[in-house]
């Protein structure tokens, strides 16, 4: 009795040891970089955390597809480095000492990405499944550019500066334009107080060294002196 | 009635104009190259004697011709001499060339500015790919500042013959950068004064800021102590001093026109002689002082680099050999990699080719200059501060106040002889003239917005100004000091500024400064001669580099089009003086 569970545990043993070996077929390798994302805070990779590792794979595989009957033991794991990095297999429970097909495997595990990487506190960067790529999340994009916005407000405070100064300019000139029309106007009219005689200015005549007719009573003798 | 002209309202607006003026993105972007290339601390020997030989005695004689005419660069040279007037156009057309493609930097400047207000910065990752696995294949194989620079802003093609649509986005860009110089140049001095107090004085603050923020960076003293241990025996290099004499040349912006329109705006009382040495000295003060800052950012950015290389070559490492974490650092890397090689030979010999050997010196080696220093190498600095939005948008507004300080002498230096013409300048108000040919100049500025765009910059950018410059500027002080005479001009200034020039000036007038003109003159052609075909750096998408093309015969047709356009109408011009004063002589003599 003992000897036949001895050779079954051996035969199983030895099945595992096959299904799980670097490249294997449906093997992924696995590499965690904690003290990366951690730092101080770093904890140690043990026995415990890969117990932790297989439930997250056999819950991922659960909740992939409903009918999945995948159990802790299905999930094996095998080389494990230092670095901290390994491979592992998940086998399919109702057909004996067969792996379920890596596509299955790898939808699963990128459906459920964000709950693994948060149950070792860790990122996409920072557990690194090699041959599953992530989806990188897109930056987020207002719906107008930014860039645009700043554009108009600056675009707007130019252009009411330049019409400002314009109409300022045009409103300075019209003043311009009717003061010196005014002046214009003056000097006209003091152009037309000039008297002519005989078409010459009589600042003219003056200079000409002309006589005063004493019969005319000059200007200042028009006025009675008191 | 006379209109009397505009003048400044104090000499200190005079003084920041020409300072905002001289002050641009060459001081930023070429002089701490130059530093680089040429011995570190010990190109300030030949850039220092060149300041005394050529920049502040070409700087005063501008200066003393503009403020004693009273008149824009076309007025002023042919008052000096009929035959001349061919100068002043030639510098007006020169100006036109430049400010053609300028104000397309401040057009990305804006953009740059604009993207500045998001978290995180645009150029800090790549973007994703369509079916979101990865980034961008053209971002992954160079860096995410470069993609942002030649992908998102330029969008520029592979080549100057595909030459592609027009970018909606830079066009809009450029519309806002030519708008904000029109209003700053709307209304003559009365605008200009009042803008250049905050161009000519805003960058400093940013310096300062950037100054203290970049010395505290984590590895800026790395680049601060590379670049400036000076390497004298780069001095024995022909080149240096070259090097020297042209950023000393172009950099105070001679020959343009600019400072000559300016100094036509003072009373003409003022003291040109000291405001020429201020001048000359605060613009090379500027330019020490921003290498100070571009080597700190250097030296942070190398750092940060060498630092992600050795982290990767650990991380290749650790995952190879399944070594457990924190068990290689860069202390022992080299230690463990010689351990390595020994005991697993075979494995080692496949990863070899991915181990990168990672430097420091080569880091900081890499030697940048104009757009590529300025929006890259910046950007991808600031990207790695902390707070990136508060420092980026300080850069960028940094920049931006001294492309407009420059664009606003180099308008000045169109619109004063337009506006001080008969023909022109008495029949429309100078809105009008400012108006069309901000917006002249903006709808040819849309070629630059083009996919090949950049392509045709570069064209502008070295070849537009260089040589015309340089021959401008020569007759400039050959007709000063032989054709309107030495002994005049002493005179003008004694009744000016009340003081005749010591024979420091005189000497440098008469003798030197045209003497390094020539030499600088003869060094490209001979230069330009010998290089053979002409080419330029195009961005291969494909492979994230830029490569080395040929330029199309178009191109260099255009090319010889631009440097004869200016440097042909001296010739010209004098040709033209000549014939009309003969028909006019053979009139007076037919009547007579």
């Amino acid at each position: 009795m003992l000897r036949a569970l001895l050779l079954i545990l051996s035969v199983v043993a030895i099945a595992h040891a096959e299904l799980c070996k670097p490249d294997a077929q449906n093997a992924f390798k696995v590499r965690i970089s904690i003290k990366t994302a951690l730092g101080d805070n770093a904890y140690a990779w043990d026995a415990n955390e890969e117990y932790l590792f297989k439930a997250m794979v056999a819950f991922a595989m659960r909740r992939y597809s409903s009918k999945s009957t995948t159990q802790i033991s299905n999930v094996l794991l095998c080389n494990v480095t230092d670095r901290v990095s390994f491979w592992f297999v998940v086998t399919d429970s109702s057909k004996n000492v067969t792996t379920v097909p890596g596509s299955v495997v790898e939808a699963a595990i990128r459906m459920n990405r964000n709950r693994i990487n948060s149950a070792f506190l860790l990122s996409d960067k920072t557990l690194q499944f090699l041959k599953i790529t992530s989806t990188l999340s897109p930056p987020v994009e207002p719906s107008t550019p930014v860039w645009l916005i700043v554009f108009g407000v600056v675009l707007c405070l130019i252009v009411a500066g330049i019409v400002f100064l314009i109409v300022s300019g045009i409103q300075k000139h019209k003043k311009k334009n009717k003061e010196s029309t005014e002046r214009e106007n003056l000097e006209e009219k003091v152009e037309v107080t000039v008297t002519l005689e005989n078409g010459l200015p009589c600042e003219v005549l003056d200079l000409k060294a002309g006589h005063i007719n004493g019969v005319f009573p000059a200007d200042d003798e028009r006025f009675t002196s008191l | 009635m006379e209109k009397s002209r505009p003048l400044w309202d104090n000499p200190l607006q005079f003084v920041f104009a020409c300072i905002s003026y001289a002050v641009g993105l060459g001081n930023v972007w070429r002089f701490p190259y130059l530093c680089q290339m040429y011995g570190g601390g010990g190109f300030l020997i030949p850039y220092l004697i060149m300041l005394i030989a050529e920049g502040m005695p070409l700087l005063y004689l501008e200066l003393a011709v503009g403020q004693r005419m009273r008149q824009g660069s076309i007025g002023a040279w042919k008052m000096i001499s009929p035959y001349l007037c061919g100068v002043g156009v030639a510098s007006v057309v020169v100006s036109f060339f430049l400010s053609m493609y300028y104000n397309v930097i401040n057009a990305w400047a804006f953009w740059y500015l604009f993207h500045s207000f998001q978290d995180p910065l645009p150029w800090a990752t790549c973007p994703l790919n369509s079916n979101r696995t990865g980034y961008e294949e053209e971002c992954e194989r160079t860096s995410s500042t470069q993609y942002f620079w030649y992908r998102q802003t330029l969008n520029i093609s592979p080549s100057l013959e595909a030459s592609g649509s027009v970018q909606w986005e830079q066009a809009l860009c450029l519309t806002l950068a030519w708008l904000v110089v029109y209003l700053c140049i709307l209304r003559g001095t009365a605008s200009t004064g009042k803008v250049v107090y905050v161009t000519a004085s805003l960058p400093y603050c940013v310096l300062i800021i950037y100054l203290i923020r970049g010395l505290t960076l984590h590895g800026a003293v790395n680049g601060l102590f590379y670049m400036f241990t000076p390497k004298l025996e780069q001095l024995l290099n022909p080149k240096a001093w070259i090097s020297a004499a042209t950023q000393i040349f172009f950099s105070l912006g001679l020959g343009f026109g600019s400072l000559i329109a300016f100094a036509s705006y003072n009373e003409p009382s003022n003291n040109c002689e000291r405001h020429a040495i201020i001048v000359s000295l605060i613009n090379s003060t500027t330019s020490i002082f921003a290498s100070i800052v571009t080597f700190s950012i250097y030296g942070f950015k190398a750092t940060f680099n060498y630092e992600s290389c050795i982290n990767k070559v650990i991380l290749l490492l650790l995952n190879a050999f399944d070594l457990e974490e924190g068990s290689l650092t860069a202390d022992n890397l080299s230690e463990k990699k010689d351990y390595l090689m020994a005991t697993y030979p075979q494995e080692y010999a496949q990863l070899a080719p991915q181990i990168k050997n990672c430097s420091l010196e080569a880091e900081l080696d890499t030697a940048v200059q104009g757009t590529g220093l300025a929006f890259i190498v910046y950007s991808e600095a600031i990207k790695n501060m902390e707070v990136p939005q508060l420092y980026s948008v300080l850069y960028f507004f940094m920049l931006l106040m001294l492309g407009i300080g420059s664009m606003l002498g180099n308008t000045a230096a169109i619109l004063t002889p337009l506006t001080d013409s008969r023909a022109i300048g008495a029949r429309f108000p100078k809105e009008v003239i400012s108006g069309v040919v901000c917006f002249i100049n903006c709808v040819i500025g849309l070629i630059f917005t083009m996919e090949a765009g950049n392509y045709w910059f570069d064209i502008f950018n070295d070849y537009a100004a260089t040589l015309s410059l340089l021959l401008i500027v020569l007759v400039e002080t050959i007709a000063v000091c032989y054709i309107y005479g030495i002994r005049r001009f002493e005179k003008d200034l004694y009744t000016m500024i009340g003081r005749k020039p010591n024979w420091y000036w005189k000497i440098m007038w008469a003798f030197v400064s045209p003497l390094l003109i020539i030499s600088l003159f003869i060094f490209y052609l001979t230069d330009y001669i010998l290089t053979g075909t002409l080419q330029y750096q195009a961005w291969d998408a494909t492979q994230g580099q830029l490569v080395t093309k040929d330029y199309p015969g178009y191109a260099l047709a255009v090319i010889g089009l631009l440097v004869a356009a200016s440097t042909m109408c001296i010739p010209l011009g004098a040709l033209m003086t000549f014939i009309r004063k003969r028909l006019k002589r053979e009139r007076v003599s037919t009547v007579a």
